[in-house]
């Protein structure tokens, strides 16, 4: 640093008027070269989101002009006879996005709860960098212990527990002889979720003032009634941006689930039944089609997993802009 | 409140016990059983991880050896034994050198953009497309690069670099707008009255002070880009098992290698890809808490 800052003082009053002005030429320049360079740059991711919205539209737009908006709600999917309908895997995508993220809300939001205001400052220094590492594992290996732990326990424990004591409610059907379900890809994508759900939430309880915290307390309020009357209130819209936030990381995941989900283009009811989803059918088949129309089709669902993860982002920033403005 | 009977001005009846009763016991309870469920959860979150490493620990760790560092990849099927994953691994460093050879100046010099020049509404635009760069499904950077370069130019080494830079970038960048944030007003204060030109400050002054949170953000996307899948599946997958530099051939990576070997489905594949998920996911937590320490002590250094 004084390296540099040290000859500067010398050019402050330089002997030469001349070398002044040629001074102030070089960083005149200098300085435009670098806010244009550094301007480029922003402009180059500007560039790069345009063209993956392009380049997808325009991958789809055989399949739409073939199928229309009827692709969305058709459900058949027989690359082989060229029928094409997405129903199943956004079925699929929406299930498991949804389950995950209600499951890992309650999660991530305990966890931010517990690191941000019940834990002694050590232990939450410790367990947060933890629950930080989760997010860290790739989700290739979340898949490869969901295949040979995760599916297993559920076929096993869960799914013949679950359906004796609830077989009744429709979601949780009849007994299923396999593991990999649309309620296998729900657990791991929870895995993957809760992480960034729990690193959000309480870096947001964070900022709730310690005076509301303290006068509530000061009132008779118990820990719990505190949060619930203090803490959540004043931090809600901030959950479910978060939420939000996970909902569109849940839908985008292609490995984890493609391992898992079962692979089956259906629609079930049941969530221990297989199913598929719209990334990891990318994941599987994308490499391989049949035709240039399968392609066509792979890069219209591409295209509404896109809308699907934009609209769940902006909502989320929307929201949470909003809530610091009101702050 | 009154159960404790210690109304003001009152002496406390020495009759009534002091332990919660009634309502206030009752709302204690509830109180302490929502603590204990946080609690639970996050001991949930931590057990998970544990199992994690435990369970591919368990299963990888024996087949940890020099030869499997080195060996060029099982063969397909598991027909012939042997095999490691040295291709893989020199394949991944490829990859994610190439990525970030790109993703480190286009991220920094955002972020710069970002934290030095931008007015307020181009800061904001910008701001959305880098958050939503980040929020777009890695599995589509892989489908939008194989339609701008694979579809043309084959597979390659540089069509994943390409796909894992644009993973990198939107990952850097805000670390980097945060780190440059955190330089303290009056570094550039003190250069602007000394006179000194704002590039020399930017480059001279104000990167340097940040760069302990720039390298560590640019590693933490480093380790980030070399556990991807989805994009390196669709840009880059293998010929043959044998080591490959070129860049402009196909490389073996190390995550698409594990998915590789799970669908061949033998027991002796498996193994193997247990062994590169084990090694995979140990160089991955180590980097991330190398470089968490790291980062802490610095910053505890300088007193930022």
């Amino acid at each position: 640093m004084s390296s540099l800052a040290a000859p500067e003082l010398n050019r402050l009053a330089p002997a030469d008027p001349g070398q002044r002005s040629r001074l102030d030429k070089v960083d005149r320049r200098a300085n435009g070269a670098l806010k244009w360079l550094a301007l480029g740059g922003g402009a180059l991711v500007f560039l790069v989101l345009l063209a993956i919205v392009y380049q997808i539209l325009s991958g789809a737009s055989g399949a739409f002009d073939k199928f229309g908006f009827a692709f969305i709600v058709h459900k058949d999917w027989v690359p082989a006879s060229a029928q094409f309908g997405a129903w199943t895997f956004i079925y699929g995508t929406l299930v498991t996005g949804v389950g995950s993220v209600l499951l890992s809300t309650i999660l991530g939001v305990s966890i931010g709860l517990f690191l941000s205001l019940m834990a002694p400052r050590r232990v939450a220094a410790i367990i947060g960098p933890l629950v930080e590492m989760l997010a860290a594992i790739p989700s290739v290996i979340i898949g490869l212990i969901g295949i040979y732990l995760i599916c297993p326990f559920i076929k096993t424990d869960i799914e013949p527990w679950v359906h004796s004591a609830f077989g009744w409610i429709p979601i949780f059907g009849a007994p299923e002889p396999v593991g990999n379900s649309i309620f296998a890809a729900i657990l791991v994508l929870t895995i993957m979720v809760v992480p960034i759900i729990a690193a959000l939430t309480r870096d947001l309880f964070l900022t709730v003032p310690g005076e509301l915290r303290d006068g509530a307390e000061a009132l008779g309020a118990t820990r719990w009634e505190m949060i619930r009357g203090v803490v959540i209130p004043t931090t809600q819209s901030g959950i479910v941006a978060a939420s939000i936030l996970g909902f569109g990381r849940a839908v985008g995941e292609a490995i984890a689930v493609a391992q898992v989900v079962g692979g089956v283009p259906a629609d079930p009811i049941d969530l221990f039944k297989g199913g598929y989803t719209g990334a990891s059918l990318i994941a599987n088949t994308f490499i391989s089609p049949v035709s240039n129309l399968n392609t066509s089709a792979l890069f219209y669902i591409a295209a509404i997993l896109l809308v699907i993860g934009i609209t769940s982002n902006l909502t989320a920033q929307r929201i949470s802009r909003s809530f610091g403005r009101a702050r | 409140m009154s159960a404790l009977g210690n109304t003001p001005g009152m002496v406390p009846n020495p009759m009534h016990s002091l332990t919660p009763s009634g309502n206030l016991r009752r709302r204690q309870l509830t109180s302490r059983l929502f603590v204990t469920l946080t609690v639970a959860a996050a001991g949930l979150a931590v057990a998970v991880l544990l199992i994690l490493v435990y369970y591919a620990a368990k299963n990888g760790a024996s087949q940890l050896s020099l030869s499997f560092l080195t060996a060029q990849l099982p063969a397909p099927g598991g027909i012939v034994p042997g095999g490691g994953m040295g291709p893989a691994l020199v394949g991944t460093a490829e990859v994610i050198l190439i990525a970030t050879i790109i993703a480190l100046p286009v991220g920094v010099l955002t972020a710069i953009y970002l934290s030095e020049f931008a007015g307020r509404r181009i800061g904001r635009v910008l701001t959305t497309a880098l958050e939503q760069m980040a929020g777009v499904p890695t599995i589509l950077v892989g489908v939008f690069i194989f339609g701008l370069v694979v579809a043309h130019f084959g597979q390659s080494a540089i069509a994943a670099g390409l796909a894992l830079a644009i993973v990198e970038v939107p990952l850097i960048a805000r670390a980097s707008i945060e780190s440059l944030r955190r330089v303290p007003g009056t570094l550039r204060e003190a250069a602007d009255a000394l006179g000194v030109a704002r590039w020399r400050t930017i480059l001279g002054v104000i990167l340097p002070t940040a760069a302990n949170g720039i390298v560590t953000a640019t590693i933490l996307a480093v380790a980030r880009a070399a556990g991807e899948t989805a994009p390196v599946l669709l840009t880059c997958l293998p010929v043959g098992q044998g080591y490959q530099l070129d860049p402009r051939q196909p490389v073996a990576t190390v995550p698409v290698e594990i998915l590789q070997l799970l669908l061949s489905g033998q027991t002796s594949t498996v193994d193997k890809a247990w062994g590169a998920a084990f090694l995979l996911m140990g160089l991955i937590l180590l980097v991330n808490i190398g470089a968490r320490v790291w980062l802490r002590r610095s910053e505890r250094k300088r007193g930022v």
